[in-house]
């Protein structure tokens, strides 16, 4: 955003002015700068939540608007995951001191067949920042490897994620297992990646098809306050 | 019809010449192989038009980018082929070639079309990582560059941390094109295979649209 990022002195910006700078930084994908600007509000005093809350996520998700909207591309929303990250690793430790609010548990992965893994990749990671729990399974799950996770994790939510063409149908299979085996009412179901649309998550059941990741996060809070509301939260 | 620099397929493609009753629409990274079809073939009646093929870094562009440009020059020619496999579009472009009346190739991407879909599905690989001849010559721009790694090398577990193999889909035998792609493969770190398919139903479905 800004070309001048070495001339400003990040201890010497109020508050605000710094979540602003975190916002550039967290933009050009500044690690370093992303991690000085995490301690010195860690130093002032700020919660470790409002600091992944107000300064990362709010960054993040304009990153993603940015994204969805075709003025960043993959290597520059990389950049930013990868600053996001660095500020990420210095308050997890402290979130969990301090106890942030939780909002949910999500169990997430690539389906069978699939290594791709940069949109799941993010989207568990907004999610963390937005207070969820999430297990990642990480890349090319088969059906019971959802299914044991479902099982011993207990989540509200089951994200699947694909890139392929080729995989995507997979995503069935693993709702058709939950739906034969009585369970598919259990789990919010969210599904994202490239080659989705809404349309595909309808037609395999899925609660909803998630095209971004600040679209995932916003759709699993509205899912859950809806839980919530019904009285079907664990 | 000229061959186009690999540099201006891919980021301008080529336009057709107007002459001809059958236009190809195709992606830039098979320009070479098209005209070659064209010129062994004779099929003199086949005119050519490329999109840049730099939307393959891009394919949530590609279905409107073909569709603006079939509308754009299909008045010209008695028939419209469009020489692109569903690249990444998720359907789109199979739905956006059923409106507008025109077939395209089968298959997922030109990899699959390139082997033959069916040979290519029944290998079921998960871990390897595709070149063709066109992508061994444009690796920097497509890839090294184009995805930025050159100046963030941090980037490149996070593309290619699960990926295990490079595997160079040859159409022609040139020893100078398989060592552009086992240095690629050097660069990815991935080990490398070398599969000649020649033309493969890029062939058979442009015969076939003929």
């Amino acid at each position: 955003m800004s070309d001048d990022e070495s001339d400003i002195i990040l201890s010497e910006l109020n508050d605000d002015e710094l979540v602003d700078q975190m916002f550039d930084d967290l933009y050009d994908g500044l690690k370093e700068e992303i991690e000085e600007a995490v301690n010195i509000l860690l130093e002032r005093g700020w919660q470790p939540y409002d600091i992944l809350t107000k300064a990362l996520v709010g960054g993040m998700t304009i990153v993603g608007h940015d994204f969805r909207d075709g003025i960043l591309f993959v290597p520059e929303v990389l950049l930013a995951a990868n600053a996001m990250k660095g500020g990420m690793a210095i308050l997890k430790p402290l979130l969990a001191e301090t106890g942030a609010p939780r909002v949910g548990k999500m169990v997430i992965g690539t389906v069978k067949g699939d290594i791709h893994d940069i949109g799941k990749n993010l989207v568990a990671m907004m999610m963390e920042g937005a207070g969820f729990e999430v297990v990642d399974l990480g890349i090319n799950n088969a059906v019971e490897s959802y299914m044991e996770a479902l099982e011993s994790e207990a989540p509200d939510i089951l994200g699947m994620s694909a890139l392929l063409t080729t995989t995507m149908p997979y995503m069935k299979v693993v709702i058709d297992s939950l739906v034969e085996q009585g369970k598919r009412d259990d789990y919010i179901v969210l599904v994202g990646g490239a080659p989705l649309n809404e349309e595909f998550g309808r037609a395999i059941g899925a609660d909803a098809y998630c095209r971004d990741a600040a679209v995932a996060v916003e759709t699993a809070k509205s899912m859950m306050a809806r839980k919530h509301n019904q009285g079907v939260v664990r | 019809m000229q061959v186009p620099s690999d540099q201006d397929l891919t980021t301008k493609g080529m336009a057709a010449s107007g002459g001809g009753r059958l236009l190809v629409l195709a992606c830039g990274a098979l320009a070479r192989e098209i005209l070659a079809l064209i010129r062994v073939n004779g099929w003199d009646h086949v005119d050519l038009h490329c999109l840049p093929a730099i939307l393959h870094n891009h394919p949530q562009k590609i279905a409107g980018a073909v569709e603006e440009a079939v509308l754009a020059r299909r008045d010209g020619y008695e028939q419209v082929f469009v020489a692109y496999a569903d690249c990444g579009t998720g359907g789109d472009l199979g739905r956006v070639c059923d409106r507008l009346g025109v077939q395209m190739i089968r298959g997922p991407h030109c990899y699959a079309f390139f082997e033959g879909v069916d040979a290519f599905d029944a290998r079921g690989e998960v871990f390897s990582f595709y070149l063709t001849d066109f992508l061994a010559r444009q690796f920097d721009t497509f890839v090294w560059r184009g995805l930025k790694i050159d100046k963030h090398p941090e980037l490149l577990p996070m593309y290619f941390g699960h990926y295990q193999t490079l595997v160079y889909l040859a159409q022609t035998d040139d020893p100078a094109l398989t060592a552009l792609a086992q240095q690629a493969a050097d660069k990815l770190g991935l080990a490398f295979e070398r599969r000649y398919t020649g033309y493969g139903e890029l062939a058979t479905a442009l015969a076939a649209a003929v």
